[in-house]
C-alpha cells in the first residue's frame, strides 16, 4: 500500500476523500539539517528574521532547562527528570503556532511548549522534585497540567474542544484544543478513543504526536506496523508527517491544523518526527536497547545547529546575538539551579488540603489527629530541654 | 407530593438541574432518544437539545475523558455508566484523573463531574450486568460516593450531586427504579438532609443495621418483621459512602450496642469492613457484640438462577441481627 502526497493508491478505498489530505511519509520540512530554507506548497511560511531569531532563542533556552534539571537530578535535587533533548523544535515550532486562548494538554515531557506558554520553569521542577504534582492553574497560562498516566490527557483536550463548540467558539476568531502526546501512546485505548470522539464530533482539537521512536525501550515497531500519521486516516480526519527536528515545518503545520479546527473543519493528526536523544528519564539506560550509530545519525539533524546554520549562512544574525542568546542561558540556567535549591518542601499537612472542593469531615479529622501526632513529638521535645515547643 | 417510580424521580432531578444550570449536560450510551436502557434519561434529548444530552460512541473511558474535558472548560457534565460492570474501562479516568486533578492542580481545577451507575443484581441479568463496585471507588480519595434507596432521596440526592464541585459517584439500585414512593417535587434543596449525611429510616433500641441502595428496602422490611418478634432494629439509610457520616452510625450504636452491616457487594475488603472497624475503634466499650456483616458472598456475581442466594434478603438480614444476640 502506497500513500503519497499525490494520494492513495488504486488499491485503497477512499470513500472520505482523504487521500490526498493523508500527507506524504517523507516529512514535511522547511529547513533542511544543513540549514537551507527549502519551501513546501501546502505550507508557505512567510517569517521574519527576528522572528527566527526569537525561535533560536527558544530552543537555546529550553535546551538550558533540560540540561540544567539532569544535572539537578544527578545531584539529588529533582527525583527523576523526563528530558525533552532532540524534541525543542517540535515542542518550541507547536508550541508558538498557538494563539493565547487555544488549550494545550501536555504529557510530562512538553517542557519547551511549557515555555512557549509562559509557565515559569520552577513549576515543572517542583513536579520533579516531589514538592507538588503540578501545581499550577492550566487557564492561567491555557496550559493543562503534566498527566503522566500514557494517552489520558488526549480524552481531556478532545472534551474541552467539544466545550469550545458548546460555547460556539468556533469559526472566525475561534479556539482550539491541542493534545500532545508520544509514538507509544498511539497504543492506548484512550488516544483512539479520543480519536473516534473528536471525528464523530468534528472537535476542534489537534492531535500533536511527537514520535521519538522509541517507547522507554520499546521500538515503534511494538507500536504500529503503519506510519503513525496514516492512523488518522482510518479515524476519518487528515494525518500529516512533519520533520519534528525543524522548527519552522513544526511551526507552519500545526499553524494550519489549529486555524482548521479553529474554523470548524476538526481534528488534524500531526505526527513530529523526531528523536529522543537522551535516555526516557533520568532512570533509565538506553545504552541497553539501541544502537550508538541510531544516536549519531539523528546528531546530524539537531533541531537547533540547524536554524544556527540558516541564520548564519542567510546572514539573520550576527556573533553578538549568538552570544547574547547563550549569556541569557547562562543566567537562566543559573536561576533554575538557585530557585531549584530553594525550594522549600510543603507542610507535612498539605497533603491533606486541596483533596475536595467542599468541606469533609473524613479529611478534617485525619488532618486533626495528624497535627496532634507531630505535636505530641514536639511536646516530649520542649519538655526534657525545658524550652518552648517551636 | 407526587408519586414517582426511582427511575422518573431520577429523571425530574435530572430536569430540574437542568433547567437551574445551562452547564450540565448529560452525556452516555443511549442517553438520547432512548432515554436510557432504564428510562432515566427519557425525554432529555428532545427537551434540551443535542448538545446537552450527548449520545456517546461506546467507550467508557471516553465518556468519562471528554467529561473530564468539558468541565475543565467549565460544564457539569453527568456520565451514564449502562451497568455496573462496565464501569472498569473507565477506571483510569475516574480514579487517576478525575479524582486526583484537583490536587494536582493545587485546588486550582475543581471537576463537578457526577457519574452515575446503576448497581446490584436482583434483576435476572446476564454476568456484568449486577455488580456493586462501590468499594473501590469509596477507596479512592478525591471522590464522592454516594448511593440512593428510595425515589425522595434519588430526586434530592442526583440534584446535590450535580451541585458539588467535586467528582461525585452516584449508585443507582436497579432492581428499585421502579418502586414508587411519593416525592416532593416542589420543595428546594434547602431544606434536604445534606448530601454527606446519613438518614434513621426506623428508629429502635436494639440493634443498628446500617444499609445504603437496594438494601434500604430490604432492611426496612426487616425492621417490621423483627418489631412482630419483640426486637427493635434502628435502620440507617447510609446515602453516603464517602464520606461516611461516622457521626450518625457512632451515636446510633452506642445507643444500640449492636450493629450490623448489609450490602450486596463481596463482603471481603467491602464497605462493612470499613464500618466494622470504625465502630470497633469509637464505640468499643458501648457494642454488646462484635459488628457483624451480611453482604454478598467473596465470589463473583452468580449466574442469576441462583442469585437470590447471593443476595442478602430479609431471612439473611435477621439472620444477622439474631446472631448479635448470640455473644
Amino acid at each position: 500500500m502506497a500513500v503519497n502526497a499525490q494520494g492513495a493508491s488504486a488499491a485503497v478505498p477512499d470513500p472520505l476523500g482523504l487521500a490526498g489530505r493523508a500527507g506524504s511519509a517523507e516529512p514535511i520540512q522547511l529547513l533542511t539539517p544543513e540549514g537551507e530554507r527549502v519551501e513546501h506548497p501546502d505550507y508557505p511560511l512567510d517569517i521574519s528574521a527576528e522572528e527566527i531569531r526569537a525561535l533560536y532563542r527558544d530552543l537555546v533556552l529550553v535546551r538550558r532547562i533540560d540540561f540544567e534539571a539532569i544535572a539537578l537530578q544527578r545531584q539529588g535535587e529533582l527525583g527523576i527528570w523526563a528530558s525533552l533533548l532532540g524534541q525543542e523544535a517540535a515542542q518550541v515550532g507547536s508550541g508558538r503556532a498557538l494563539g493565547p486562548r487555544d488549550m494545550a494538554f501536555p504529557t510530562y515531557r512538553e517542557h519547551g511548549v511549557a515555555w512557549c506558554r509562559g509557565l515559569d520553569p520552577m513549576k515543572l521542577f517542583e513536579l520533579f522534585r516531589g514538592v507538588s504534582h503540578g501545581g499550577w492553574d492550566p487557564r492561567a497560562h491555557n496550559f493543562h497540567l503534566y498527566t503522566i498516566v500514557i494517552g489520558s490527557q488526549t480524552l481531556h483536550a478532545t472534551g474541552y474542544a467539544m466545550g469550545i463548540q458548546r460555547d460556539g467558539a468556533v469559526g472566525e476568531d475561534g479556539e482550539a484544543a491541542i493534545a500532545y502526546f508520544g509514538d507509544g501512546a498511539t497504543s492506548q485505548g484512550d488516544v483512539n478513543e479520543a480519536f473516534i470522539w473528536a471525528s464523530v464530533t468534528n472537535a476542534p482539537v489537534v492531535f500533536f504526536c511527537q514520535n521519538n521512536q522509541w517507547a522507554i525501550s520499546e521500538p515503534l515497531e511494538r507500536q504500529s506496523r503503519v506510519p503513525l500519521y496514516q492512523r488518522a486516516y482510518g479515524f476519518g480526519f487528515p494525518g500529516l508527517r512533519v520533520d519534528g527536528n525543524d522548527v519552522l515545518a513544526c511551526l507552519a503545520v500545526t499553524r494550519k491544523a489549529m486555524q482548521a479546527a479553529r474554523e470548524g473543519q476538526g481534528p488534524t493528526l500531526i505526527e513530529a518526527f523526531t528523536y529522543r536523544m537522551g535516555a526516557h528519564t533520568t532512570t533509565d539506560d538506553p545504552t541497553r536497547y539501541r544502537l550508538a550509530a541510531e544516536l549519531e545519525a539523528w546528531k546530524l539533524k539537531d533541531p537547533i545547529e540547524r536554524v544556527k546554520a540558516h541564520l548564519i549562512r542567510s546572514e539573520l544574525a550576527e556573533k553578538d546575538f549568538f552570544e547574547a542568546v547563550d549569556a541569557e542561558a547562562d543566567q537562566l540556567g543559573a536561576r533554575v539551579r538557585r530557585s531549584c535549591l530553594e525550594m522549600p518542601d510543603p507542610e507535612p499537612t498539605a497533603m491533606f488540603e486541596n483533596v475536595y472542593a467542599e468541606p469533609n469531615a473524613l479529611i478534617d479529622a485525619e488532618r486533626e489527629q495528624f497535627a496532634a501526632y507531630l505535636d505530641s513529638f514536639v511536646t516530649e521535645e520542649a519538655g526534657m530541654t525545658g524550652e518552648a515547643g517551636r | 407530593m407526587t408519586t414517582l417510580t426511582l427511575s422518573r424521580a431520577l429523571n425530574e432531578g435530572l430536569r430540574k438541574a437542568m433547567e437551574s444550570d445551562p452547564k450540565v449536560l448529560i452525556m452516555g450510551e443511549d442517553v438520547g432518544k432512548l432515554g436510557g436502557v432504564f428510562r432515566v434519561t427519557d425525554g432529555l434529548q428532545k427537551d434540551f437539545g443535542e448538545a446537552r444530552v450527548v449520545d456517546t460512541p461506546l467507550a467508557e473511558s471516553g465518556i468519562v475523558g471528554t467529561a473530564i474535558g468539558l468541565a475543565l472548560r467549565g460544564y457539569r457534565p453527568v456520565c451514564e455508566i449502562q451497568f455496573d460492570g462496565f464501569v472498569y474501562p473507565a477506571f483510569d479516568q475516574i480514579v487517576s484523573q478525575l479524582a486526583k486533578m484537583r490536587l494536582r492542580s493545587l485546588g486550582t481545577v475543581s471537576l463537578p463531574v457526577v457519574i452515575r451507575i446503576p448497581c446490584g443484581g436482583g434483576i435476572g441479568a446476564v454476568e456484568h450486568h449486577s455488580e456493586s463496585p462501590e468499594a473501590l471507588f469509596a477507596h479512592t480519595p478525591g471522590l464522592r460516593v454516594v448511593a440512593c434507596g428510595d425515589p425522595a432521596d434519588a430526586y434530592v440526592m442526583i440534584q446535590q450531586s450535580i451541585r458539588s464541585d467535586d467528582p461525585v459517584i452516584f449508585f443507582e439500585p436497579k432492581r428499585r427504579y421502579w418502586d414508587k414512593a411519593e416525592v416532593d417535587t416542589a420543595g428546594g434543596l434547602a431544606s434536604a438532609v445534606p448530601l454527606d449525611r446519613a438518614r434513621t429510616l426506623t428508629s429502635g433500641t436494639d440493634v443498628t443495621v446500617l444499609a445504603y441502595g437496594p438494601m434500604v428496602r430490604t432492611c426496612a422490611q426487616a425492621a417490621v418483621a423483627a418489631a412482630e418478634e419483640g426486637r427493635s432494629l434502628e435502620v440507617i439509610d447510609l446515602r453516603s459512602l464517602a464520606p461516611l457520616d461516622t457521626g450518625a452510625i457512632f451515636a446510633s450504636v452506642r445507643r444500640t450496642g449492636r450493629c450490623v452491616v448489609v450490602h450486596e457487594a463481596a463482603i471481603t475488603g467491602g464497605l462493612g469492613a470499613e464500618i466494622a472497624a470504625r465502630v470497633t475503634e469509637e464505640c468499643f466499650y458501648h457494642l454488646q457484640a462484635p459488628v457483624l456483616r451480611v453482604c454478598g458472598y467473596s465470589t463473583p456475581y452468580p449466574p442469576s438462577r441462583i442469585e437470590e442466594h447471593y443476595l442478602p434478603d430479609l431471612d439473611r438480614v435477621l439472620d444477622g441481627v439474631d446472631r448479635t444476640f448470640a455473644y
